[in-house]
């Protein structure tokens, strides 16, 4: 080792301590500086089809503690079931002088919003679409893939027929214009297409309405008595369809398939054997999907209306063998962590 | 006309025969329409359509309109479930909301008896008002369920009287005892010569704005009733029945059944036969297969005849004329 090696040596560990201080401040690590920049102070509002019901309130506590974590804005609007103030809110949105970033929207039909989302992309907001697609791709659609969904509730009611069974099965689908009703029945149909020997006695609409579906299940049963199972395009439906089985004196001999977001009430009613399967929307899972998706977009450098993804939510068919505690999740703690948020 | 004019073939005649005929066809032509089972079903489908008609009706004779009463039904109903959930002794949530829906029958019958706003406006304003308090103060989501603690409420679903779901009988006795009340005491006859002629009943010393008050408190009473057998059957209420269409099915079956719009006609018979034919019109069109969308144009097409028909056979006069519609 040469005497100018050692100085080297020295220096270089001298220069080592002089610069350590500031290294500690400096780790070199640019995401959070970068994150800070991107996200703190956007506004992202989630407007559902109604706030009063199971998927919207997951949605609103779950997607809303994790704006608010990167210090975001979080907002919602409530149109209540109404399509033209859901129109309304997003129309006021758009031209607010605090625009947000992104909209969520849970769409109520295939083309009512389709303008606006066009429109909201123009003015520099991202659109994502939640649970129901609409006909308009807009920066990313997030939810189930409705005819898988269909086809797994299909499976889940073949299944639950089984062989011996008199192979017959009745629907009661939702409406003729929501996709998630339409893309369903497409899901069922194939399914049953594999299954020749199985036959559809009748799909009659609820409407959405509990007492509708009551009414017509009844009128399905007291017309088929010998079908197997019934698949309900919803678990609020569900109810009415499963009074009409109870009233028929049905319960057990006909099995209920219908799809969810997993709240508690889908695990009382598999446990208690109301439902027979329940395809589950995983409502924590797909509100990370939607956060992480935020996160990107924002930070992405990409406009709106630039790319486009559908972010298909996991779907299971859950039947009482596969539950399990936190299989479903519970609208009450997570009404009450709002609650304790509000004050 | 002249056979419309000389009242044998008034309204509630040609719905009633249109039923039988509907009926007749619907027997032949679809299996399993006849079954004890089927028949019973329609009964129960159009019960709580029936309920929400009786009370309705009884405002309408009396020259008004109830455009309250599903909102009413709904929250009401909701509102009493949300309390016995979190806690309240069912019958201090009972008494709490009968209250509630005495209130509202009260501030609708204010409206309109003193304050002259017409019924129609009244009754919208104080829909959205109760829907609205409801909705954001006292219940978290649309749909309530009976809470396990109250088991009386889900047995008193599942009962029957003489192999008639309970619905069906709440049905029969609300209509019956609305007849009575109508036919045989002098708060029915005064209801009838209100919605006949305001103005010369008022001049006769009948209490009309007290009457008018007294009839929003039976409809609303009425709808309270409709929800808790909703509730009773299906073990929820889900309040967005609020946005639904039931309402006006609710004015269609009295409308349909001859009750004018005029009021001081008709009665309990023309709400059942209204219902009757819905009833059966619905269920034979549910066996078809007939999609919705269908089924509500052709439920609009009949209301629309027989309101053509109503103004027919129950021409605007002068009466009407200066005392202006509901």
């Amino acid at each position: 080792m040469t005497i100018k090696t050692k100085l080297a040596r020295t220096l270089a560990a001298a220069l080592c301590l002089a610069t350590l201080p500031a290294f500690a401040q400096e780790t070199g690590d640019p995401g959070p500086a970068y994150v800070q920049q991107s996200l703190a102070g956007k506004k992202v509002v989630l407007i559902p089809l109604a706030l009063g019901f199971d998927l919207a309130q997951g949605w609103n506590h779950y997607i809303g503690s994790e704006v608010r974590g990167f210090g975001g804005v979080w907002e919602t609007r409530d149109p209540n079931w109404d399509t033209a103030a859901g129109a309304q809110a997003i129309t006021d949105l758009i031209s607010s002088a605090d625009k947000p970033a992104a909209l969520l929207v849970h769409t109520p039909d295939l083309t009512s919003y389709s303008k606006l989302f066009k429109r909201a992309q123009d003015a520099g907001i991202f659109v994502i679409q939640v649970d129901n697609r609409s006909n308009f791709a807009s920066d990313a659609f997030v939810g189930s893939n409705w005819e898988t969904l269909g086809e797994l509730e299909a499976k889940a009611a073949v299944a639950a027929c089984g062989d011996g069974s008199s192979k017959k099965i009745g629907l009661i689908q939702g409406d003729q214009v929501n996709s998630s009703s339409l893309d369903q029945y497409a899901g069922i149909a194939k399914v049953l297409k594999d299954h020749p020997d199985f036959e559809l006695v009748g799909a009659p609409d609820s409407n959405w309405d509990v007492t509708t579906a009551r009414n017509v299940a009844t009128t399905l049963l007291q017309q088929h008595p010998e079908v197997c199972a019934v698949i309900d395009f919803w678990d609020n439906t569900a109810a009415g369809t499963a009074a009409a089985i109870r009233d028929a004196g049905l319960t057990g001999k006909v099995k209920l398939v219908t799809t969810g977001g997993g709240e508690e009430l889908d695990c009382k009613a598999l446990e208690d054997g109301t439902f027979h399967a329940v395809v589950m929307t995983d409502v924590k899972g797909q509100s990370r999907d939607i956060s992480a998706l935020l996160k990107f977009l924002l930070q992405s450098g990409l406009k709106p209306g630039q790319a486009k993804s559908w972010i298909y939510t996991l779907e299971t068919a859950t039947t009482k063998a596969d539950l399990k505690p936190g299989t479903c999740w519970s609208l009450k703690d997570v009404q009450a962590a709002e609650a304790a948020l509000a004050k | 006309m002249s056979v419309l004019k000389s009242g044998t073939l008034s309204q509630e005649r040609i719905v009633f025969l249109f039923a039988v005929v509907l009926f007749a066809a619907y027997a032949l032509l679809l299996d399993g329409f006849l079954a004890p089972n089927n028949l019973v079903a329609i009964l129960r489908s159009v019960s709580v359509l029936g309920i929400l008609a009786v009370g309705m009706g009884i405002v309408v004779i009396g020259r008004g309109i109830d455009l309250s009463m599903v909102a009413v039904m709904a929250m009401a109903t909701a509102w009493q479930l949300a309390m016995m959930n979190a806690g309240t002794p069912p019958l201090l949530a009972t008494a709490i909301v009968f209250a509630g829906v005495v209130a509202v029958g009260i501030i609708n019958g204010l409206l309109i008896a003193y304050a002259e706003v017409p019924a129609v406006f009244a009754t919208l304003a104080t829909a959205s008002f109760v829907f609205g308090l409801v909705r954001s103060r006292f219940i978290v989501q649309d749909a309530v369920p009976v809470p396990p603690s109250a088991s009386f409420i889900l047995e008193f679903g599942q009962a029957r009287l003489a192999h008639m779901p309970i619905e069906v009988v709440m049905f029969a006795v609300a209509a019956f005892l609305s007849f009575v009340a109508l036919r045989f005491t002098k708060f029915g006859r005064y209801v009838y010569y209100m919605g006949d002629n305001y103005q010369a009943a008022r001049t006769m010393g009948i209490p009309v704005r007290p009457m008018i008050i007294g009839q929003y408190v039976v409809s609303a009473l009425v709808a309270w009733l409709a929800g808790l057998i909703t509730a009773a059957g299906l073990q929820s209420i889900n309040t967005r029945v609020v946005n639904s269409t039931l309402l006006y099915d609710v004015i269609l079956v009295v409308v349909i059944g001859g009750i004018g719009l005029s009021g001081g006609k008709g009665g309990m018979r023309n709400v059942v036969i209204g219902a009757l034919l819905i009833g059966i019109m619905l269920n034979g069109m549910t066996i078809l297969d007939l999609p919705n969308i269908y089924q509500n144009l052709i439920k609009a097409t009949i209301l629309l005849v027989a309101l053509i028909i109503d103004s027919r056979l129950n021409p605007r006069d002068e009466q009407v004329g200066q005392q202006g519609d509901i």
